[in-house]
């Protein structure tokens, strides 16, 4: 999904900068000190930013805003149309939201779903880089040409093909598990429970996330000094210790950004559940976006929808302190 | 590379050794590609082949009569060049406007000290964290407002909630990456602040700006859920089309295929031919850092 896109390209400058005050001033005000340079100089980096404020304010502040003011109100359909006048409720939404044993189940079946999701994603998405290393230049070439057209493919349209290809008729997935000896899955529908559902739909989430993190852990690797997998080497460390000591604590700056992207991926997945089961998720199928989507617009109560929205952005919070102290010590801030 | 040299002498003993365990790897690695690359070749086989061989119960794997009936049907299904017409609109004007406003900001964090920087990192960084579904109904609402519903000009402006801190940090990774010592050199020999950005960054900035450009251009044009919520059927865009295959007596898949492919290859192309600046931009200096 795109949401997902969004934060692909945290990019990590390729040098630290001498110092943030170098660039401020030009030679000729080398000389000078003290706070009057620096208040001058202020208005024009400000002036800069003022246009992408002011944007961001418009289409993310105030839309945030309006999220927690509605979870707040009781807002339907008929003060959408402007017949009833809005009104506080305080924290009703959110008690009906908690005290739905249904919404606890959506929880419960995000998180494994996110999780399982994000633990297949990074492991084999080690393995294909580790994988990498090894084989020979063309099949190199080959594997990196499949991960770029997976991970070129719009979401919508690697929906689409998954949705072929576990076609409960006419589906390749099923013509070829009935190959082999003893199995026979001609004519089973994988959309008819919750669980092989929410499998296909995790193959499918995870055959799009894999490129990402083999390319990106694939780039780390090569950043791995070989003096010191050889120095380990010396020292009598398998294959497995140089992994183990050497390798993983170099990657694990790139590790936990790509984990955390993950899960905010995860949790985020939308299109891949509506399109699969037709715009109309059934009750076994939903997820926590999809969720509040039709709390809003199925059942057209936009303030418990919004609850639920901003229950799931406070669960993401966690994952993104995180994220954020890795991003800060990589991207060079200060 | 490093190579010492007693390399080469420990390579050619240890040549046949190699050569060999490599077998097994490249087995491996081939297995992966096929897993890997079957969806998409799955599409293409399937938009090439008969409709009728399509929903076939024992498909083929290597198509035995090539059509492109599938594509003719695609394109006649519903209007095709109208919904592809609007992502390109919409996806272009996103494009300009985000790489404009962004190169500003990215300049302002990237060149300048000054006092609440650091604030402005996090939040550009922050507000990329929040789940475009979560702001579906707020956002919503606020086009309802504004009389932006069901405009093009509504959905370009929200599009911009993920184009803009998206462009402002890939741009700062880049700007950071060309030494500000050639700017300052082009000051001492007489350029302004300005001048020296416009002649000495600008024309070094220019391959990051098109990567940040085209990388942009496809999330916008992949865009499925503000596309789908906030456009009438009449002026659906490219991604929402995709699903006028599908109706209460099936789905078409043949020409639906047709349809993905038509939808995906250029994407893919474009893809293609900067993904590897910016898989370099994305993860540079991520390990040393």
């Amino acid at each position: 999904m795109s949401a997902a896109e969004t934060t692909t390209a945290k990019v990590p400058p390729q040098r630290r900068s001498p110092s943030p005050d170098s660039g401020t001033r030009g030679p000729g005000k080398k000389g000078k000190k003290g706070k009057k340079g620096v208040s001058t100089s202020a208005a024009v980096p400000w002036a800069l930013l003022a246009p992408c404020l002011l944007v961001l304010a418009l289409v993310l502040g105030y839309p945030l805003y309006r999220l927690v003011r509605l979870s707040f109100e009781k807002f339907g359909q008929s003060q959408l149309w402007g017949f009833q006048p809005t009104k506080s409720v305080g924290f009703d939404n959110f008690s009906t939201v908690l005290g739905d044993s249904e919404f606890w189940h959506v929880v419960v079946r995000t998180i494994v779903f996110a999780l399982s999701a994000v633990v297949l994603t990074m492991v084999l998405g080690m393995l294909i880089a580790l994988l990498l290393q090894r084989v020979s230049g063309w099949v190199k070439t080959l594997i990196n040409i499949a991960l770029v057209a997976s991970w070129g493919m719009p979401i919508i349209v690697a929906v689409t093909i998954f949705k072929w290809m576990f076609d409960s008729q006419y589906g390749v997935f099923n013509y070829v598990l009935s190959k082999i000896p003893g199995v026979d899955f001609n004519g089973h529908n994988w959309f008819a429970s919750g669980t092989q559902g929410l499998a296909v739909i995790m193959i499918l989430v995870v055959w799009g996330a894999v490129p990402f993190v083999v390319i990106t852990i694939n780039a780390g690797l090569t950043q791995v000094p070989k003096e010191l997998e050889e120095a380990a080497r010396l020292d009598g460390a398998g294959g497995w210790g140089v992994f183990r000591h050497v390798t993983l604590p170099i990657l694990k700056p790139i590790l936990v950004m790509l984990a955390t992207l993950s899960v905010i991926w995860d949790m985020g997945v939308f299109p891949q559940v509506f399109v699969m089961r037709n715009g109309h998720p059934e009750a076994e199928f939903q997820l926590l976006t999809t969720y509040s989507y039709e709390k809003a617009f199925v059942v057209n109560d936009y303030s418990q929808g919004s609850a639920i929205a901003l229950i799931t952005v406070l669960l993401l919070l966690g994952v993104v302190a995180v994220y954020m102290r890795q991003m800060l010590k990589i991207g060079d801030v200060e | 590379m490093t190579t010492t040299t007693a390399a080469p002498a420990a390579a050619k003993l240890k040549a046949p050794r190699r050569r060999k365990s490599k077998l097994g790897w490249n087995v491996i690695g081939i297995l992966v590609f096929v897993v890997v690359g079957f969806p998409v070749y799955w599409m293409l086989n399937t938009a090439f082949k008969p409709a009728k061989d399509a929903i076939d119960p024992n498909p083929h794997f290597f198509p035995r009569t090539f059509t492109l009936a599938n594509f003719d049907r695609a394109l006649n299904i519903s209007d095709f060049w109208g919904p592809i017409g609007r992502s390109a609109i919409v996806s272009l004007s996103v494009v300009a406007i985000g790489l404009v406003v962004g190169l500003l900001a990215a300049l302002a964090i990237s060149r300048f000290a000054f006092r609440g920087r650091k604030i402005v990192i996090v939040g550009i960084l922050a507000v990329q964290m929040v789940p475009l579904v979560a702001m579906i109904i707020p956002v919503f609402l606020l086009l309802n407002d504004l009389g932006q519903y069901d405009q093009l000009t509504g959905l370009i402006i929200t599009y911009l909630t993920f184009i803009l801190p998206f462009t402002v940090w890939t741009l700062r990774g880049f700007i950071v990456n060309i030494p500000k010592e050639l700017e300052e050199a082009a000051m001492v020999d007489g350029c302004t602040k300005t001048g020296a950005f416009i002649r000495v960054v600008f024309p070094l900035l220019a391959p990051g700006m098109v990567a940040t450009s085209v990388y942009g251009f496809i999330q916008a044009w992949n865009e499925y859920l503000y596309a789908l919520m906030l456009l009438s059927q009449q002026k659906q865009t490219a991604t929402v089309w995709l699903s006028t295959f599908t109706t209460q007596h099936g789905t078409e898949y043949a020409p639906m295929m047709a349809g993905s492919t038509m939808m995906a290859v250029p994407v893919v192309i474009l893809f293609l031919l900067v993904q590897r600046k910016m898989a370099a931009g994305l993860t540079a200096g991520a390990v040393k850092g």
